[in-house]
């Protein structure tokens, strides 16, 4: 496989989890805003978990639900819409790889967000619009698994969103224990409980949560469940099992794995419940998320060649045209 | 209206039909089929092919204020017919022609034999936009630098066959060619049944061993490659349809790379994969950054490199669009006779060469009732048609054609052939032209048949599908017996 089919799977792959992590971000977040009326800084860490601060700075003054909600679904960069933009870029230049459904599909999505995408910006239609991408997405993981062999092209994309999933757990969590630590937080230990609540909903992962620990919802399970449990799909060990797997099958795969399990050692030898009762929790999500930094730069590496040549940006586009 | 009142234009020659109305010999079981059928039953098998080609994704792009738009391909279903015979003339017409170019390329990158015997003057060479001094001494395998060639055939009033260009960069269209019998088939069953039409459909092998002749290490599976500027390019899908008929990767420029050994390596999620054959749907000009145009982010750096050390097949060569010139064009019959020591088989279109002083004088006068072209342009861009100009643009014209002849070729207006084509309300008659694709490696081969492209605006002689052309299937009609 040419590795720019590959790289643009794996992107495929990130964009596509990109998109649907923000979308539950935002639905989530629409209900604790609700629960918690006096709490003024819920946007806020909406962008400080998308990492997108500075640049909403630049396009808006004020920090409201209005504009965080228009900023995380329609920016050019990194929103709903920019993701599934780019997720159809690689799909529609790859497409003789992908089971034609797919492609079909992820184009309905584009098509469904373009035309839709004010429905999302005020309450009254939001939770129906993010519900369609949600559900779009789910159908498009049912397709791959389902109509798709597992081989490179699939290994690739799984490499993608796993990674991508690990890391958006890693934010999520970070941005939790954040808010535990602000000097602000006077007015929200009230609150612990639906914050923790709410950080699992935010991972669809408060279900499974209660089946598997049986306590009340606290900070220090959560943590726990959300980082090291190897059962939950979106807990990081799970994702980084996952990409392990994914990576075994791939041809020259020494140093990428060699990455991966470092980055599994790293959470087995961390008590993370310690850690976070010593407020060390944010310097070791640091840590993590730094390993999977290296991954992703062993992938581009190993199989992108990212050194032999500047490569083009994913989903970067070549407008030349010549006629014959 | 039906085929019944159908009348082929004064002036023109009919493909399918006589001036009375009559099909022509061999003919008369597709007349028949036809007339048979009146307007509606021919209406619905067309807008059957047109679902055939929207859910087959059978598209060409056109790029038009900054946008891409994908459209469907336009297919006509009347088909356009010849007859073996007719057919077998023009077949050895075109390798014949083929032959003598390749011929032409090597000697002006070579000897200059052609110049040097005054057959054709140096200034010519010397002003020609795809001439490249850097190919100068170079004789790629078989001596062959324009393996795949698509010349354009266009018949007169009085039914003679004239080559109107011959396309040596990059000539597309073949792919629709293949999918219109593939429409054919499914659409016109039964009259398959009553005609023996020759088979196309072993284009992409016959491509696939051509490009397998040219490469430079001889092993049994050369590593072939189609290279593609990319999806907005309006070709991309032909590109990917080669491909995947040819089993060979679709790469762009970023895909591949030159290292310090000079040779052409392909990036894999395996490694590094070394490249023997590269057929190039990329200009010259965007090949190669270290070469050509340092702004291309669409080739390989060190790509022309490679090819100069012999690591590399390029097909067609660099250098080879020539040949492609239209004033080289008008010294194709002299070079046939020059090289090959044979009459033409085929007619050129009779053209004025506008830097003959005498012959400009006689153009500029007559220039209402002539087609000039640019010499370099392609996709019927820049064509001025006589009689359907404003007086500003003949005005325009001549001030150009004084200002720079050698940009400039005159020929008289050749009404081109009609067949009956579906349009809105009735089977009318169109103008159409036929480009057949002509292969030479270590040995030459010819579609049977080729692309019939059609003008769809009635009394129009553009049949470019960037300009409202649409485009027929062409049966071959195998002799009886």
């Amino acid at each position: 496989m040419l590795s720019r089919v590959a790289e643009r799977m794996y992107w495929m792959g990130r964009y596509i989890e990109r998109a649907e992590n923000t979308t539950r971000l935002i639905s989530v977040n629409t209900n604790l805003v609700m629960d918690m009326p006096k709490v003024k800084h819920i946007w806020q860490s909406l962008l400080l978990i998308t990492g997108a601060e500075a640049r909403f700075q630049q396009r808006f003054t004020k920090v409201d639900e209005r504009n965080v909600i228009k900023f995380l679904l329609n920016d050019e960069l990194n929103s709903v819409r920019a993701c599934i933009g780019l997720a159809r870029e690689n799909a529609r230049t790859t497409r003789e790889i992908l089971p034609n459904e797919a492609w079909v599909l992820i184009n309905e999505l584009d098509l469904f967000i373009k035309r839709e995408q004010n429905q999302g910006i005020k309450r009254g239609g939001r939770h129906r619009f993010l519900q369609e991408i949600t559900a779009i997405c789910n159908q498009l993981t049912g397709i791959l698994a389902s109509s798709m062999s597992v081989d490179t092209a699939y290994n690739f994309i799984e490499l993608g969103r796993k990674l991508e999933r690990a890391d958006m757990t890693t934010r999520i969590v970070d941005v939790g224990c954040l808010s535990l630590l602000n000097p602000e937080t006077n007015d929200i230990s009230e609150y612990d409980d639906i914050l923790w609540m709410n950080v699992l909903k935010s991972l669809a992962g408060y279900q499974m949560y209660r089946q598997h620990v049986q306590d009340r919802v606290n900070g220090e399970d959560v943590v726990d469940f959300l980082i090291k449990n190897k059962n939950f799909p979106r807990a990081v060990a799970h994702c980084l099992a996952n990409a392990n797997e994914s990576c075994k099958a791939l041809p020259r795969n020494e140093n990428t794995l060699r990455e991966i399990s470092q980055a599994q050692r790293h959470l087995d030898q961390n008590d993370v419940i310690k850690l976070l009762n010593e407020s060390q929790l944010h310097e070791f999500i640091d840590e993590v998320q730094l390993d999977l930094a290296n991954i992703h730069d062993e992938i581009c590496k190993t199989w992108f060649m990212h050194d032999l040549s500047q490569a083009e940006s994913a989903g970067s586009q070549k407008r030349l045209e010549f006629t014959d | 209206m039906d085929l019944k009142n159908y009348t082929p234009p004064a002036g023109a020659y009919d493909e399918i039909l006589t001036e009375k109305n009559r099909a022509r010999p061999e003919l008369s079981q597709l007349v028949n089929f036809l007339k048979k059928n009146n307007y509606k039953e021919l209406a619905a098998r067309s807008s059957a092919a047109e679902l055939l080609i929207r859910t087959m994704g059978i598209t060409f792009t056109v790029y038009s204020e900054g946008q891409n738009i994908d459209r469907e391909w336009p297919f006509d279903i009347i088909p356009r017919v010849i007859r073996e015979r007719e057919w077998r003339t023009i077949e050895k017409g075109l390798k014949q022609r083929l032959m003598a170019l390749n011929l032409f390329i090597t000697d002006v990158y070579n000897d200059e034999k052609i110049i040097k015997d005054k057959v054709i003057p140096r200034s010519v060479l010397a002003s020609s936009k795809d001439y490249r001094k850097e190919c100068i001494g170079m004789r790629p395998l078989h001596d062959t630098w324009a393996h795949i060639c698509g010349s354009d055939l266009i018949r007169g009033g009085d039914g003679t066959l004239y080559v109107l260009e011959d396309n040596l960069r990059v000539p597309s269209g073949v792919s629709y060619m293949l999918e219109n019998r593939n429409i054919s088939k499914r659409i016109l069953p039964e009259l398959f049944e009553d005609h023996a039409i020759l088979p196309m459909d072993d284009y992409p092998t016959q491509l696939f061993d051509t490009l397998s002749s040219i490469s430079p290490r001889p092993k049994d599976y050369p590593e072939v490659v189609v290279l593609t500027p990319g999806i907005f390019n309006s070709a991309y899908f032909e590109h990917s349809f080669l491909a995947q008929r040819m089993g060979a990767e679709l790469v762009e420029g970023s895909d591949l790379m030159v290292a310090d050994d000079d040779c052409v390596y392909m990036k894999t999620v395996e490694g590094l994969s070394r490249v023997d054959v590269i057929y190039r749907r990329i200009d010259d000009l965007f090949m190669d950054p270290e070469v050509f145009r340092k702004d291309s982010a669409l080739g390989v750096p060190g790509l022309f490199r490679a090819w100069r050390a012999g690591n590399v097949a390029l097909a067609n060569a660099p250098g080879a669009g020539v040949a492609d010139d239209k004033v080289v064009y008008t010294y194709v019959p002299d070079m046939i006779r020059y090289y090959l020591g044979e009459e033409p088989i085929l007619e050129n279109v009779p053209s004025f060469n506008l830097e003959d002083k005498q012959q400009q004088k006689h153009v500029i006068a007559n220039v209402e009732n002539l087609v000039v072209k640019p010499a370099n342009e392609s996709g019927g861009y820049g064509m001025y048609i006589g009689p359907r100009e404003s007086k500003r643009s003949t005005a325009d014209i001549k001030r150009q054609i004084k200002a720079n002849p050698r940009n400039y070729i005159a020929q008289p207006i050749i009404n081109l052939s009609t067949v009956p084509t579906l349009c809105e309300n009735a089977i009318e008659a169109r103008h159409v032209d036929l480009r057949p694709f002509i292969l030479q490696g270590n040995r030459s081969y010819v579609t049977a048949g080729g692309l019939t492209r059609v003008a769809l605006v009635r009394g129009s002689l553009v049949v470019n599908s960037s300009q409202g052309g649409g485009s027929k299937d062409t049966w071959v009609l195998a002799d009886k017996g």
